[in-house]
């Protein structure tokens, strides 16, 4: 029966040049170039100009105390923001996948809004919503906490823009869970809490934690939705992503070239870890 | 259109799936290629269409090199093991294709290829589902949807792989049925692949048994069975009973049974091959063999009467089966806990490491009590 | 029909509707309300207002600059997205899966860094960029470099939507087109793209949202000069720092209903999936 698959499988051949679907040439010419002209070409450009800026200038740069503060208040924010997520995350999926209730189906689509819509968009609507006198603001400031010109409100937008994330990991997960393992469980006596606790948590725990690196990792460069409503005060709440478009503004390009390499290189080393514990747990490769 | 396959040699990184098989397939026959999941015959089935390339090797239609023809040019007909049925076509489409992608010079006008795929349709007897898709069929009609598309281009080779596995008992025979018949008709060479050993004894004209990537024997069902020439080939068609025993003088031994050799010269470990058929059950023993039995069960089932049998004495790794007719059945009467004695006509003797049998036979007259025939 | 359902966790009704309320107030506090602030804001001087926004003449050519970008934009996308799914799950190869893996970059990646990157290399001190300059060519500060950088940020999209799918279907379809004598175009057109048409469909619509949202990456390279190179995103940054919020709103409000578009059509294009999915989970039960 394993020989049988091959039919499932890609046309295979070991002689390239004899394979049995047309248009490999085709299609690999067309990847190449443009992987090659649109992604690559572009990061060797990068690499060119930071190697040659010399050491020591390229150290004083990124660790400069500016820009140091910069990574700390993007890596927390974006830390935190993620595991809000995770769990207002991991509330809708399960509210989607397991229960009916009218609106749901609008529930479902909003869901995808904050990856459809404009981080500009989503930037000023925060900014509006959250400023002291803004419909959420007001509240928060009877409280006396201020949310926008803070690292409060940067959290706010990286929740808000990385949402969908979660949700769409964990779903298909969540929905492929065999009802009879549950029904077992539950009829030997077990709780509702050990029930999750033991057999749903563990099946889905790898999908909540790919969905809390996409969410980190989308946070971390996030951009328009942060700066309307930060303040972007050094120090205190200006993100990385704004304090290399500073440098470039002060036409200080072997800067902004240095702090863009620093991010370039974290966000790859996210990617792949993020890929490569997919491809370990994960069955299905993107969860919607 | 004749098949011959020479010297096939096919890997798939470090592991071997064909190795040097050369095979003969007379123009009109029906073959089956049978084994195990592992050893090749559905590879062995996708080099001969043009789906697999072999390393080493030629496959040859009619007498022509077609091993460097891609699978477009070579004109077979491919049923695959899951249908592969267009799904957002209907089956009338399906059927279709082939000869709606046609080149332009060579596309018959549409009224013609429509008059064909109905005649096609009412060919499988299903004209009435020429509008529906294919997730609307039962896996029967899928199956012969899948044979009339294959067919559509008029192909001399018709290849299908495990072509009713996923079915039912029943469809499967009446698709069986169904696949002789179109055979019969249309006197197109046929290779199918099945790990089926009664569907391919069944369906075909000849059956090569397959296993780890080489062709264990090649031959008429009849002779398969009859005559094996490999341990491989006896253990894997029909239910064998095993004696294995060690030979002193010219007796073979085990436990309290033996069975009486033709000559004392040779290996001393040896296995005895008996089919149950070729076994009869007396409530003594013969001059010539001593093996007693316990039935286990009896089972009236179909044309024959089943009785399983274990050893009294003596052991065998799986328990034996002997058939006898209703009549001898309403005579006897056996029941669970009677005990009997087998008396082999035809028996097949394999030293312990060795492939090849070596069958022995014993004369009517070599029984010494007739009363106490069965 | 609540009877038949046996008892999983969480299915008691208290747990049940507090779980869903809670949901639903996260919704409209989360998704909704935010929706409904950017048309209040719009609409907030009146509805005259709101058209002389949108028909102010900046606005327009904002308008128009994203339209062309998108127009560019979603066609190669589309092409490229189309041959990459079709390479990398139709044939195995070595440095199949770093391509897959590559192709996520500009997911992971930050727009500011990415306009950075098209800013170095095209702009005047880059060393494509110098060639350039020394025979007029000029793509940053102008049109060309905000469509080369929006191409980069929504690469992913159209491969992402069809390589799972195609994985998924297995190329067995495409293989029995093959025996049968069709060649690679009627393949594509026959088999493959019915099959696929759905989600290529989300991931067109999806790499058009992003097309014309984008800012990060476009704010760096675009110069932003009023009139010239401002697309609707960036017009929206524009507005909101001249302190005229109702304006801005008004521009964000196109781009939000883009953003509704959006999502009405991928519930469609689940839908229609899910309609296809079931008789197919009956298919391969034949096994």
């Amino acid at each position: 029966m394993n020989r049988s698959l091959s039919g499932l499988l890609p046309g295979r051949s070991s002689q390239p040049g004899k394979r049995v679907l047309p248009g490999f040439a085709l299609s690999l010419g067309i990847s190449l170039f443009f992987i090659s002209v649109v992604l690559i070409l572009p990061i060797t450009g990068l690499v060119v100009h930071t190697a040659g800026m010399g050491w020591d200038q390229y150290l004083a740069v990124i660790t400069d105390e500016r820009v140091v503060a910069s990574y700390k208040v993007t890596l927390w924010t974006a830390a935190l923001a993620s595991v809000i997520n995770a769990l207002v995350g991991l509330l809708l999926a399960w509210v989607l996948v397991r229960y009916e209730f009218p609106g749901k189906r609008i529930m479902d689509a909003l869901v995808d809004l904050p990856f459809a819509l404009p981080t500009a968009v989503a930037g000023i609507t925060l900014a509006a919503l959250f400023a002291q006198d803004g419909w959420y603001g007001q509240f928060f400031s009877l409280l006396g906490i201020k949310v926008s010109f803070t690292p409060l409100g940067i959290i706010v937008a990286m929740s808000f823009t990385s949402l969908p994330f979660v949700v769409r990991t964990v779903q298909p997960v969540l929905e492929d869970q065999a009802p009879e393992d549950e029904e077992a469980a539950v009829s030997l006596g077990a709780s509702d809490w050990t029930v999750f606790r033991r057999i749903l948590f563990p099946a889905i725990w790898p999908a909540l934690l790919t969905g809390f690196g996409l969410c980190f990792c989308r946070s971390l460069g996030e951009f328009g939705a942060v700066i309307f409503i930060a303040g972007n005060m050094p120090y205190v709440s200006e993100i990385t992503s704004l304090m290399i478009f500073v440098r470039l503004q002060e036409f200080d390009h072997a800067a902004a070239s240095a702090i863009a390499s620093v991010v370039l290189m974290a966000s790859l080393v996210l990617l792949l870890l993020i890929n490569l514990w997919q491809a370990r747990y994960l069955r299905r490769l993107h969860g919607r | 259109m004749s098949i011959s396959i020479e010297g096939i040699t096919k890997n798939f990184g470090s592991f071997q799936a064909l190795k040097n098989i050369s095979l003969e397939i007379p123009d009109g026959q029906l073959v089956g290629l049978l084994g195990p999941s592992g050893s090749g015959k559905t590879t062995l089935l996708r080099i001969i269409a043009g789906l697999e390339s072999a390393d080493e090797g030629r496959i040859l239609f009619h007498g022509e090199d077609v091993t460097r023809l891609h699978v477009r040019e070579r004109r077979v007909g491919f049923v695959f093991q899951h249908y592969a049925l267009f799904r957002h076509m209907t089956v009338a489409q399906n059927v279709a294709f082939g000869l709606d992608v046609l080149p332009s010079r060579e596309r018959p006008p549409a009224a013609e290829i429509h008059k064909r795929v109905q005649m096609l349709l009412e060919m499988v007897q299903l004209g009435h589902l020429a509008d529906r898709y294919p997730a609307q069929l039962s896996g029967g009609q899928k199956q012969r949807i899948a044979l009339a598309r294959a067919l559509s281009m008029k192909p001399q080779i018709l290849l299908l792989d495990e072509p009713f596995g996923a079915l039912d008992a029943k469809v499967r025979k009446d698709l069986r049925r169904w696949l002789r018949t179109l055979h019969e008709e249309f006197h197109f060479t046929s290779v199918f692949v099945t790990h089926d050993q009664e569907e391919a004894l069944e369906l075909s004209d000849q059956v090569a048994v397959m296993s780890a990537g080489k062709i264990e024997q090649v031959d008429t069902p009849q002779k398969l069975y009859a005559q094996p020439s490999s341990r491989f080939v006896f253990d894997f068609l029909g239910q064998v009973n095993v004696f294995r025993g060690e030979r002193s003088d010219s007796t073979l031994r085990q436990g309290d049974a033996w069975v009486r050799l033709p000559d004392a010269a040779g290996a001393t470990s040896l296995q005895l091959y008996m089919r149950s058929h070729e076994v009869r059950l007396q409530t003594t023993p013969a001059a010539h063999a001593h093996l007693p039995l316990r039935i286990e069960s009896v089972s009236l089932v179909g044309a024959e009467v089943r009785l399983e049998l274990s050893p009294v004495g003596w052991a065998s790794d799986e328990p034996w089966e002997v058939g006898i007719t209703h009549a001898q059945f309403n005579t006897w009467q056996p029941q669970r806990g009677d005990q009997c004695f087998a008396v082999p006509q035809v028996a097949h003797l394999i030293e312990v490491d060795a492939h090849t049998p070596h069958t022995l036979r014993w004369e009517a007259g070599e029984m010494d009590d007739p009363a106490a025939m069965i | 029909m609540q009877q038949r359902r046996t008892m999983r966790a969480g299915d008691q009704p208290l747990v049940k509707w507090t779980l869903i309320g809670l949901a639903i107030i996260t919704t409209l506090l989360m998704l909704v309300i935010p929706l409904v602030l950017i048309f209040d804001m719009a609409f907030s001087a009146g509805v005259g207002n709101y058209w002389d926004n949108l028909s102010n003449q900046y606005t327009r050519h904002a308008i128009g600059l994203t339209l062309l970008v998108a127009a560019l934009t979603v066609p190669i996308n589309l092409v490229f997205g189309v041959f990459l799914a079709w390479l990398v799950t139709r044939f195995e190869f070595p440095g199949r899966k770093v391509l897959i893996t590559l192709i996520d970059i500009p997911f992971a990646v930050s727009p500011v860094v990415a306009g950075l990157l098209y800013l170095l290399l095209y702009g005047s001190n880059g060393w494509i960029g110098s060639w350039l300059t020394e025979n007029d060519v000029q793509l940053m500060f102008s049109w060309p470099g905000i469509v080369m950088v929006t191409v980069f940020v929504t690469c992913p999209f159209v491969a992402r939507e069809l390589i799972p799918l195609m994985q998924q279907q297995g190329g067995e379809e495409e293989e029995a087109g093959v025996v049968l004598g069709a060649n690679g175009w009627q393949l594509f057109r026959r088999i493959t793209l019915p099959n696929i048409q759905w989600a290529l469909l989300y991931g067109v619509v999806l790499t058009n949202a992003r097309a014309v949202g984008e800012f990060g990456a476009v704010s760096v390279v675009s110069g932003n000069i009023r009139g010239e190179t401002n697309t609707l995103s960036l017009h929206v940054e524009l507005l909101y720092q001249d302190y005229n919020v109702v304006g801005a709103f008004a521009a964000a409000s196109l781009l939000a209903g883009i953003a509704l578009i959006t999502i009405v059509v991928k519930s469609f294009v689940e839908w229609r999936q899910a309609r296809q999915r079931a008789p197919l989970d009956e298919l391969s039960d034949g096994r």
